[in-house]
This record gives C-alpha cells, structure tokens and sequence, in this order.
C-alpha cells in the first residue's frame, strides 16, 4: 500500500507473474471468464506522485494486466472503473465504460487531491462511452484519448501524449483473429457435442450391414463431417478471413464449408458407389457450408470492423439460406439412410 | 495488411457541415480512419470503413455527427430477436442518455460477448 493525500492505495507492478498468464490462458479458452475480474478503484504503479499521469481502465483483468504489463519502469495511477468484469471496447459500447461511471470515479476517488494536474488518459477504444467534453465540463479533468494498443503507451506518454495514425488504428492481424479462436471454438464445440451422437445413431440406419456396422461407417463419418464444418466455421474462416471471397462473413464461412465439404467427398473417395452414397455425400455439401456459415456469422461480433446496419443486412440473407441449406442437406442425408 | 471492409453503403453516419467546427475530435476517436479533415473541414472520407461504434457522435462537442451506434454482432441481434437476456449476452438495447440511439449491451470487438 501506497501512502497518499487520499489514503492508503494499493500498489502493483508492471511484471505479470506466471499465474496472471495462466489466467489470461484460461479466460481466452472462455475458462471463469465472467469472474476474471480486479476491484474498481485506484491503484498506484511504480512510485507515482502528484503529477504522476493517470490511466483509466476497464476491471476486466486482462485489461488491467495489459495496460500495467506495457509500462515498466513508468510511474502512473491507474484508475479502474467497474464495468462488470468486461473489456473496455465492449464495456464502452455497452455505456459502462461511460461518462457517468468515469465522472462518479473521479469523483469518489477524491482524484483532484491526489494528483495536481487536471488530465486523464483514457484507451481510444473508450470512446464510444464517454463523451470526453462532458467530463471535463463536470469533474475540470480533461480526457486525453490513448493509442488502441497498450503497447504504444510509453511512445505516447514519452511523446507528449501525441499518437501517430498507427497507434490510432484498429487492427484486425492474422494473430488478432487467432487469439479469438479458443473462445469461438469452446461455444461452438458444446453445441456439436450435443448433436454429433445424435448423428451417429441415424447414420447407423439402413444399410444391409446391422446397426452397428453402419453407424461406425456413416455415422462416424457424420460425426467427422460435424467436426469439420466446426472447424470451418470457427477455426479457417477466422484464420483466412481477408483472403476468403465476398464481404459478409456468412459467404466466406460457406465457401470455406464447400471447400472442407470438398476435402471430406476426396477422403470418402473410395466409397462411393451408388445412390444412397452421392446422397450423403451431397447432404454433406449442403450441411457443412450452412454450418460453417453460420459459425462464420456469429464471428461477426469478435471482428473489428463489422457495423450494426450491415450485420442486419448480411442477416436477412444469411438466416434463411443457413436454414435452407441445413435442411436440404438434412434431408438430403436422411434420405440416405433411407434408401441405404 | 489492407484494410478489411465490410458491407457497402450500409452505415448510417451522417455529418452536418453547418455544426462541425474542424476540432478534429472524430478524428482522434474514430478507430476506422473514417474521418478525414483537409483546410480545416472535416468529411466523411472512407463511409464503408465506419463500423457504427458511435465514438465520433458521443465525443462531438457540437452534436455534428450523428449515427445509428451499435455493436455489428449476429449473435446480438438474434438473442435481441429471441428476447433472451443475460450479463454474458450480447443484446442490443435502448440507450438511457440519449433516446433514440441504439447502444449495445456488449460492444463491438473482439471478444465482444465475454
């Protein structure tokens, strides 16, 4: 604890240790995600004074590790607004990482005593929450909006608070996109453990072979299908997205789908022969691009450039022909199994 | 990398000439580059970039920028849809400062829903 005009504030370090790394691990594989949280409040890193500069942050503790993790060596307040235990971009948009919230901190952490300079620095991702004019009109501190990235921090504090173009735009990196996976692919794999057995039973109708027999060939070759059109969806759209045709996320998660649909007809190669055989394989040309596009869809909401009025708009296509094409390749694949 | 852009001629961010005063603050906010002033003028230089955050509108001094601000998230406007609710859930819902404008429950971004 740190002794100050204010009282007592707790102390941190920019060093993470091995167990904030492992919780950072754990919450982006969506791991007690909710509760991965640090109390709202001020904290003082390295030794800061009174005309230490101060940085607001959201109680999302990766952000908060981030934002102390980039500034060794600094000396700087941070101060942390609750916001339920959300990142500040999404904490901003949904109006917690907000003006009254910021105005109400400054205010009950007594800032004006603590510190003797009259500004904050707030991360560029916080303003679609705060109105920077409206805090200074009712606390005098005047908001002073940070690069995106925590890393640009010490340029940013070395350089007179001045961001370059870079430091301003948000990014969405081939490893932006793969750190967004694990989440993606925990949601989505709950939902095909559920289904997949449900597959594998059908696949064992039909078929001259017995039950069992058959359910180990088709069925099982449901269950890799599932599987498939998951990692389609989840895994390869999010990794290739730039290079994948068309803008709407639902087109390049169906064309990634053709494309693994393609990859699971070549391994089933060998067994085609006949009606009920092109029917499945042909189901599964339907079933997995509708999948993977819908997977591809929900990617929607972790990308960094998607607006609200063209996710609608992707959506009134998208829906139906993910429902169309689900249920002509269900269809399709039942009849399979049917006249196998 | 090139720029990733989305939809064509969607976004609804609209400037009004008449109140903006070139302060450039949109500019500093906006994490698209939208905004582009040139002579002391700001314009809407790049509409298809704007992801609809609504950063511009709420941190312009002079009400010149409007927008319909939201999160550009499916699973937001499908649990919307369904009227499910819950801290863990994107939904989109009604701003309480200012009626009229759309504000998400969870914002754009990576990670948006958690």
């Amino acid at each position: 604890m740190l002794q100050t005009a204010v009282g007592p504030v707790p102390e941190v370090t920019s060093t993470l240790s091995w167990r904030d790394l492992w919780g950072h691990f754990l919450a982006r594989w969506g791991v007690g995600r909710m509760h991965f949280t640090v109390d709202p409040g001020i904290y003082a890193l390295g030794r800061p004074g009174q005309d230490s500069p101060v940085l607001v942050t959201a109680n999302y503790k990766m952000s908060f590790d981030r934002l102390r993790a980039s500034l060794p060596g600094k000396n700087a307040w941070i101060l942390v607004l609750d916001t339920k235990g959300i990142n500040v971009w999404c904490a901003a948009g949904k109006g917690t990482f907000g003006t009254r919230n910021l105005v109400h901190s400054i205010e009950s952490m007594r800032l004006k005593e603590l510190v003797s300079h009259r500004l904050i620095i707030l991360p560029q991702l916080g303003a679609p929450g705060v109105a920077a004019h409206l805090v200074s009109k009712s606390t005098g501190f005047k908001v002073i909006y940070g690069p995106i990235k925590a890393e640009d921090l010490p340029a940013f504090l070395d350089g007179h608070f001045h961001a370059t173009p870079e430091m301003r735009k948000k990014t969405f990196t081939t490893w932006e996109r793969a750190v967004l996976i694990p989440v993606e692919f925990v949601t989505a794999l709950k939902w095909t453990l559920i289904v997949a057995p449900v597959f594998f039973l059908l696949g064992g109708m039909g078929g001259p072979e017995g039950f069992w027999a058959t359910a180990m060939d088709s069925g099982l070759f449901a269950v890799y299908a599932l599987f498939t059109a998951l990692a389609a969806g989840v895994i390869f759209t999010p990794l290739f997205l730039p290079w994948l045709p068309g803008r709407a996320f639902t087109l390049k998660g169906m064309c990634m789908g053709i494309l693994c649909a393609g990859c699971l007809a070549l391994y089933r190669g060998w067994r085609i022969e006949g009606w009920p055989d092109s029917l499945e394989i042909l189901g599964w040309f339907f079933l997995v691009p509708a999948l993977a596009g819908y997977f591809a869809m929900n990617f929607t909401g972790a990308s960094t450039y998607t607006s609200l009025s063209g996710v609608r708009k992707e959506m009134k296509w998208a829906v139906p022909a993910e429902i169309g094409a689900g249920i002509t390749g269900l269809v399709l694949w039942l009849g399979s199994r049917l006249l196998a | 990398m090139a720029n990733l852009i989305y939809l064509k001629d969607v976004v609804t961010l609209s400037l009004d000439e008449g109140k903006c005063t070139g302060c450039g603050m949109c500019l500093v906010v906006c994490p698209q580059e939208v905004l582009v002033r040139q002579n002391g003028k700001v314009w809407i230089g790049n509409r298809d970039a704007c992801m609809e955050c609504g950063a511009c509108m709420r941190n312009c001094p002079f009400g010149a920028i409007t927008v319909e601000a939201g999160v550009g998230c499916a699973a937001a406007v499908i649990n919307t849809a369904l009227g499910r609710e819950g801290s863990c859930r994107c939904i989109l819902e009604r701003d309480e400062e200012k009626t009229g404008e759309r504000l998400p429950l969870a914002g754009p971004g990576p990670g948006a829903c958690y």
